[in-house]
């Protein structure tokens, strides 16, 4: 890998929707963004800004109509997702979109555990497998790892996060993608789910994208904050200037770039909650 | 033997043989949630090729390995019309199962083919174990092997790496995506085997029976269905074992059923709309049951 390269770099991708119909919608209008190794990037935007679909066409859900995404300086614009899904270890707002219901939860890990590798003939579960899972699970403090014989299909939101969580990180992705994965959760769910992603991210220090709806979430965590508005990256900033950073400079920060006032209730309201 | 030995032994060797089918029911419509009706088609398939082989000479062991094959390939298909070439699943297992009734008129020749005075599995069987051919022991022998052969391979392959990520295909297919397994191949290799189960059945009825004919298969999905919601209702089984045991057990107790019914004086004919019946009753009382109790419901499948 060339020194210089960044991790993942996307390069003037735009993306439309529903193109040719009143419905027409340019979801992603021409943007760049270089993800460097043990960025912790939190992305922040109002509702329609990009956010997710950015995250879909680096995790290659779909292909962007223009531009390029580039891993370790290699073009997989139009590399099929489960291809890229070696790189990228990605959990979902839905906690049901990352876990597979029917399967018991060591059932689930087992698949996670080979991501991007060859599946071949090995009976998937045994005690060496166990026996990491079990280690993988007991740090969450939810008695998971006594009982993965169960259906994950059984076990509440925030126990399917946790695990969609783990599945994502267990085989030490060199992207982390979180899109709002704590949205629909209740909050103190979700504060023991936010403060297991603060957890693996620093022990295994991943590089990790993580879009929120929150604005303090957005300060809090991370070493970089990115901001989207209307299919742009209007904001990008760094660890040094991040620091100092308040919620009414964000906002500030904001009304410059995009010229317009904030109004979005959620992100302003989300100021109070968690 | 007594006529109740009669019914349960001819049953149990039904049952066995069937069971395959259920099996691969179970396979394409439980464990990847792809409603084939391929089966129809593949099931004549497998009878027409074993037959054709033995009428030209083959060993019958040779005509029941082509007919895995067959079954193997014709599944490849259903599942490429779906996923590389988008057809609806319901659709694609039409298609091939009309499609094969010409294939399968094609191989024979006609509409039948006759085994009378050619050499069977069975007869090689009852020769090896020195009983003779007619003896329903035969067949009962050579249904369970193959029966207890094909589940223990199967049990084994559903719970390694690939065989996981078959059934977490069928559970949630943007996961296993995301988790970097190719769901197109997945769904390819399991309609593929459930298809090769389902021929293999065809071809070990038509070597029973003595003669594969191109109407062998009509309703064969409907059984299969009979059979794997029969064995889900009455046994409630937990996990893969459990669920392909019960799929033939399901099957055993469907021909029991069955059996019993034409023992009674039921026309044969009458069969597959008791079938029909059947599966209706077994898919909407569990309905019935809990809309009467105002329990919360899961919207029908549309499949």
């Amino acid at each position: 890998m060339d020194k210089n390269t960044s991790l993942l770099q996307v390069r003037g991708i735009t993306k439309t929707f529903s193109k040719g119909t009143v419905d027409e919608v340019t979801a992603l209008d021409d943007v760049s963004l270089d993800v460097n190794a043990e960025d912790y990037i939190t992305i922040i935007g109002s509702n329609g800004a990009g956010k997710t679909t950015l995250l879909n066409v680096i995790a290659g859900v779909f292909p962007p109509e223009e531009g390029k995404v580039l891993i370790n300086g290699n073009d997989v614009t139009y590399l099929s997702e489960y291809k890229r899904a070696q790189y990228f270890g990605r959990v979902h707002q839905d906690p049901r979109v990352g876990t597979g219901a029917k399967l018991t939860i060591e059932e689930n890990l087992a698949f996670a555990l080979l991501r991007g590798q060859r599946r071949g003939l090995k009976i998937a579960i045994n005690e060496q497998r166990k026996e990491l899972f079990r280690s993988a699970l007991a740090p969450l403090g939810l008695g998971l790892e006594n009982r993965m014989d169960a259906f994950v299909g059984t076990l509440s939101s925030g126990q399917r996060q946790s695990i969609a969580l783990t599945m994502a990180t267990i085989s030490n992705p060199m992207l982390l993608l979180l899109d709002e994965h704590v949205a629909n959760l209740d909050p103190r769910t979700a504060q023991i789910v936010f403060d297991l992603t603060e957890m693996i991210v620093q022990r295994e220090k991943l590089t990790t994208a993580m879009i929120t709806h929150n604005m303090e979430c957005a300060l809090k965590y991370g070493n970089r904050l990115i901001m989207m508005h209307r299919g742009k990256i209007i904001v990008d900033i760094g660890h040094k200037d991040k620091q100092k950073l308040t919620i009414n400079d964000l906002i500030n920060a904001f009304e410059q770039a995009a010229g317009e006032k904030l109004v979005d209730e959620a992100i302003l309201l989300s100021r109070t909650e968690l | 033997m007594d006529a109740v030995g009669v019914i349960l032994g001819f049953s149990f060797y039904e049952g066995l043989v069937f069971g395959l089918v259920a099996i691969g029911v179970y396979l394409t419509l439980r464990v990847l949630a792809f409603p084939d009706l391929t089966v129809d088609g593949s099931y004549t398939l497998g009878g027409a090729i074993s037959a054709v082989l033995i009428v030209e000479g083959f060993n019958p062991l040779v005509g029941i390995l082509a007919a895995l094959a067959v079954g193997l390939c014709a599944g490849v298909i259903t599942a490429v019309l779906n996923t590389k070439l988008r057809l609806p699943a319901l659709l694609a297992g039409i298609l091939m199962m009309v499609g094969l009734y010409s294939v399968n008129l094609r191989i024979m020749g006609g509409a039948n083919v006759s085994l009378l005075r050619e050499p069977t599995i069975f007869d090689q069987a009852g020769e090896l174990l020195g009983i003779g051919s007619n003896s329903i022991w035969v067949s009962i022998i050579v249904a369970f092997l193959t029966v207890v052969v094909v589940l223990l391979i199967l049990n084994w392959f559903l719970h390694t790496d690939l065989g996981l990520g078959l059934r977490a295909t069928g559970d949630n297919e943007e996961m296993v995506r995301g988790l970097g397994s190719d769901t197109d191949m997945n769904l390819i290799l399991g309609v593929s085997i459930a298809n090769g189960l389902v021929a293999l059945a065809g071809a070990v009825v038509a070597q029973a029976q003595g003669f594969a004919d191109v109407g062998m298969g009509i309703g064969m999905i409907v059984m299969g269905l009979a059979s794997v919601i029969i064995g889900e209702t009455l046994f409630n089984p937990r996990g893969v074992a459990g669920l392909l045991v019960a799929g033939i057990s399901g099957a055993f107790i469907y021909r029991l059923i069955i059996t019993i019914a034409l023992r009674l004086g039921m026309a044969p004919g009458d069969l597959k709309l008791v079938t029909a019946l059947l599966v209706v009753a077994a898919m909407a009382v569990p309905y019935i049951k809990k809309k009467v109790r105002h329990e919360w419901i899961p919207p029908a499948e549309r499949w």
